[in-house]
């Protein structure tokens, strides 16, 4: 793995408009929380892609393991019971 | 001069120094110290080079030559330029860039807060909308003079020096002129020499956080208002306008 020499890296959230959540939007490089900021205002907002931004230092992100992804994931797969749509409508109902 | 002449020449000092500087950050793209900061001066750059489009394209209709705003950036010699002789400075180091970004900044921060009161609706509406911008690169620079200064021993040392070397094309942002005057009484300009003292505030709390030195010297260089430049514009023009020259009204 070669080694980042470019300051700390921060994930970059970002609100398009108010009300919405922030979406992860990527990632930038910098010292301090001041200059993620800006960093993330100059990379990922200057096409007017949104109103907020959130700025969170990726060290202390904590992810899955791809390892346990079978044990995480995929119980999930045949429980269609879990949807809404497995569930047929009442009759006369008419908004659920 | 008559009024129209004056706001003229007042436009095309207003639309320079933003194309001059926009030159001059644009040469940062692909240079930049780390990818961020790239976009960062790219960015500005843009933001500098719309503002002087906006101005350029209304000096051309008060002149009503039948010019237009890129006649005006990519047809006009060296010494019909009317930027502040800062803005031609080439970039340096980064420390000396982040300087003379800081030093400029304050300087637009204080110009455009009073000329968004103009009653030339066109200047203050750009003005207003170029504050904008404005507060964003002040503060953008002067974050990184902070880091600079407060930095390592090294780094405090690049951004004295900056500052220090800045500091004789400082006196020249404040120069009056006989149409910069014109402009002033008439209230579609603004006093230039009354915002020295408020930018010499507004800097000095910036040096001080950043421990920095106010520079001492009072030499100050001179000559935009009559378009007489350093030797670095000649050089941005014969690059800036080289495909205009070679191709006249070439069209793709």
């Amino acid at each position: 793995m070669i080694n980042d020499t470019q300051l700390d890296l921060w994930e970059v959230f970002i609100q398009s408009r108010p009300g919405h959540h922030h979406t992860h939007a990527g990632s930038v490089h910098a010292s301090d929380k001041a200059m993620a900021l800006q960093n993330a205002r100059d990379i990922y907002t200057r096409r007017n892609e949104g109103g907020s931004i959130w700025v969170i230092p990726s060290k202390y992100v904590a992810a899955s393991n791809p390892e346990d992804s079978d044990m995480f994931f995929d119980p999930a797969n045949d429980k269609i019971y879990r949807h809404p749509t497995f569930y047929a409508m009442p009759e006369g109902a008419k908004q659920i | 001069m008559n009024k129209q002449e004056a706001l003229f020449k007042y436009l095309l000092y207003l639309g320079d120094n933003g194309l001059v500087q926009g030159h001059r950050l644009s040469e940062l793209c692909s240079r930049g110290p780390i990818l961020e900061e790239d976009l960062a001066m790219t960015n500005f750059a843009l933001d500098y080079i719309g503002r002087a489009s906006a101005f350029l394209k209304y000096a051309a209709e008060v002149e009503g030559a039948g010019r237009t705003e890129d006649d005006l950036a990519y047809k006009r010699g060296e010494r019909l330029f009317y930027n502040n002789l800062m803005a031609e400075l080439p970039n340096g180091d980064f420390a000396y860039t982040m300087a003379k970004q800081v030093l400029i900044a304050c300087f637009e921060y204080l110009l455009f807060t009073e000329l968004s009161n103009s009653i030339d609706e066109t200047i203050a509406s750009v003005s207003t909308k170029t504050l904008k911008e404005v507060r964003y690169h002040f503060t953008h620079a002067r974050d990184w003079c902070f880091r600079l200064g407060k930095g390592t021993a090294v780094s405090h040392a690049k951004l004295q020096n900056a500052f220090n070397d800045l500091w004789m094309y400082t006196g020249e942002l404040f120069e009056m002129s006989d149409w910069l005057r014109l402009l002033a009484n008439e209230q579609i300009g603004c006093d230039l020499s009354l915002l020295k003292s408020k930018w010499n505030e507004m800097l000095n709390l910036v040096l001080k956080e950043a421990t920095i030195e106010v520079p001492i010297g009072d030499y100050m260089q001179t000559g935009s208002r009559q378009g007489i430049h350093t030797e670095y514009l000649g050089h941005i023009l014969s690059e800036m306008q080289y495909l205009q020259r070679a191709y006249p009204d070439a069209k793709w």
